[in-house]
């Protein structure tokens, strides 16, 4: 393999590895917050997509600059889920919440597939296309500005988490529910502060993929693994964890795809998960 | 939350008397209903979904055995059944050998699988070893989707060959009593299990996992015992649907979703208990082919929202499954009749 091709694989591996570390930063936030984790996530993206494909489609606007309403718009859905699901099963089992949000997931789906229909949409002619020079590698031009998006706004979260007050607060729920309610937390707020940053976080994936990725019902499926493995990797709670991990797994996918065949990306990928998780089970960032 | 107690624990007394009672009224019921349904209905459709919730019931008690009593959630089942399918029609079509051997042969090749899972996984806590199984399942079935000699893609075919030699048929009975006889020989075993030392350990690896260990109890062997049988009959339900069907391929047999099924016909009906799957499968066959029968033509989805909803609904409000709700029913009754004679004496 000459160091061209490895560099452009490398590059390529990046930008989508970013794309994942958003929707698992989402992930990461409502499980470190809530200790629930959330099987309809991809269905978050899912709608982040099809957010940008109809204020594209009927108004107009291109999916990049619609990335602020697409936020408000999965921010809402993710408050709502809260309030009207996820509040009800705090307390629940693990089994009964993985079968709640399992159940929201085919239900979105179902949502999608009775308004949208099961075919596949495309944005086909954003204000981002073509390929870029960068340091003599071809790159996608919505490719690169999905990974720079990816980049800030997980910087924006991690600001939000470390410098504001609302942050801090959210934080503290994380570390300790009962002490955070002591201390006039009003932890019911964060909890829903953390489904509608959660969900806004992986929208805002969807709105940057959807100028380069098929949108349909079940492209969920497609990411939600994959957040899985990163939000392991990274340490379940871990936002700068999700962050490396997400990179990293964007790489192996990529290179190990290039090497073995598209076919056993994912198979790569779940493979190197579990034999993290044989040597660390707390993943690679997480606290033991 | 403390992540190991997954299950919020059924009520402290096991079985209410007048509830086994009725357990015991119920369950001759059931068989007696069971043996000779297909006599009495005779059209091959109600039939087949007849067949569907007892092959659905077969899966929930064999997820139990992991799930609900050894209480290690696993979300990757799928891979048992698929690899049981996989493992006895392969025999059977490529290497001729016939399905009375190739079936137990695909229970054991699954039951090694989990041995080697469990072996690794068992570390693992809570949701790291329910994503862990989920991880191994999807692995399989893209190995199996890109594996030529098992078909890949486009599937293995069953040949016609009726008989009892080869457990293929063109009627509907013959299948109705083999998915009755696998159902009731995985709830005999899962109700040895209950009954002997093991089910004492399997319920204290779930509850009090801590505490059984510092009494000697170890923890790992039972729980991979706990997994072995589980697969193994998971493992013959995979080869039972593909003798019913005459056709597997990854789609069918190694379908994520059918993981999250047989847990789901568990919790339906009850997590850890007999014969709570039964409910479970019940409800669930009604529920999800209901659906598809009067909404599914639309190809719209509405048959998959209506489904999903229900799961929501009773994933949010009955937890406890069929079997919880009556036995809190049963339980509010006896208070109440207890404080009637109070209240008279």
């Amino acid at each position: 393999m000459s160091g061209e091709i490895l560099f452009q694989t490398l590059v390529s591996g990046l930008l989508i590895g970013l794309i994942y570390a958003l929707v698992a930063v989402g992930l990461t936030l409502i499980f470190g917050v809530m200790d629930i984790v959330n099987f309809s996530h991809g269905e978050f993206l899912m709608f982040g997509m099809y957010s940008g494909f109809w204020l594209y489609a009927m108004f107009h606007l291109d999916p990049v600059y619609t990335l602020p309403l697409t936020a408000i718009f999965l921010f809402g859905v993710g408050v709502l889920v809260y309030r009207f699901v996820i509040s009800r099963i705090i307390d629940a089992s693990m089994l009964s919440q993985i079968f709640t949000t399992f159940g929201l997931m085919i239900l979105f789906r179902g949502i999608a597939q009775f308004f949208w229909k099961p075919d596949f949409r495309t944005v086909d002619s954003s204000v981002v296309s073509g390929n870029v020079n960068l340091l003599g590698v071809q790159v996608g031009l919505p490719q690169l500005v999905a990974g720079i998006g990816a980049i800030l706004v997980t910087a924006g979260i991690v600001l939000f988490l470390t410098r504001t007050r609302a942050g801090a607060a959210l934080e503290a729920t994380a570390a300790d529910k009962e002490a955070a309610r002591l201390m006039g937390i009003d932890t019911q707020r964060m909890f829903a502060l953390a489904w509608g940053l959660g969900a806004a976080c992986a929208g805002v994936a969807g709105g940057l993929l959807s100028t380069f990725f098929p949108i349909f019902p079940e492209v969920g499926a497609n990411f939600i693994l994959i957040a899985f493995v990163v939000v392991n990797l990274g340490g379940f709670g871990s936002v700068l964890g999700a962050l490396c991990a997400g990179v990293l797994v964007g790489v192996i996918e990529v290179m190990g795809g290039f090497l073995l065949g598209p076919q056993y990306k994912l198979a790569i990928v779940l493979a190197l998960f579990l034999a993290v998780l044989m040597f660390r089970p707390q993943g690679l960032m997480g606290k033991a | 939350m403390n992540t190991s107690n997954y299950a919020s624990s059924p009520p402290a007394s096991p079985i209410p008397i007048d509830g086994f009672r009725w357990g015991r009224l119920l369950g001759s019921l059931f068989l007696v209903i069971a043996l000779f349904f297909p006599l009495l209905e005779k059209n091959p459709s109600h039939q087949n979904l007849a067949i569907l919730m007892l092959m659905a019931a077969q899966l929930g008690v064999a997820w139990n055995i992991i799930g609900g009593y050894a209480g290690q959630v696993s979300l990757g089942q799928v891979a048992f059944y698929g690899l049981g399918a996989y493992t006895s029609t392969l025999l059977f079509t490529r290497l001729g050998i016939n399905p009375w051997l190739a079936i137990p042969a695909g229970g054991l090749v699954a039951a090694a699988l989990s041995v080697l899972i469990g072996w690794s996984c068992f570390r693992l806590k809570g949701h790291y070893f329910a994503m862990a199984t989920i991880a191994v399942a999807e692995i399989i079935q893209i190995v199996f989707t890109n594996w030529e000699y098992a078909g890949a893609a486009v599937g293995l075919n069953l040949p016609m060959e009726e008989g009892w030699k080869t457990l293929i048929f063109s009627s509907k009975e013959p299948y109705y009593y083999l998915a009755l006889a696998l159902l009731l020989l995985t709830l005999a075993v899962n109700w040895a299990i209950e009954r002997s030392f093991l089910g004492y350990y399997f319920r204290a690896i779930k509850d009090e996992p801590d505490a059984a260990c510092s009494l000697g109890v170890n923890l790992r062997r039972y729980k991979l015992f706990a997994f072995a049988i589980s697969s193994f009959f998971t493992a013959l339900g995979g080869s039972l649907y593909a003798q019913k069907e005459l056709y597997i391929d990854p789609g069918s047999v190694l379908h994520t979703g059918l993981s999250i099924k047989m847990a789901l016909v568990a919790i339906l009906g009850g997590v850890g208990t007999l014969f709570g799957p039964l409910f479970g499968a019940a409800i669930l066959t009604v529920i999800e082919e209901g659906s598809r029968i009067l909404f599914g033509g639309s190809g719209r989805g509405t048959d998959l929202i209506i489904y999903a909803a229900l799961i929501v609904l009773i994933a949010v409000y009955y937890p406890n499954g069929v079997i919880g709700w009556l036995r809190s029913f049963i339980g509010r009754r006896k208070a109440m009749r207890r404080s009637l004679a109070n209240g008279e004496a």
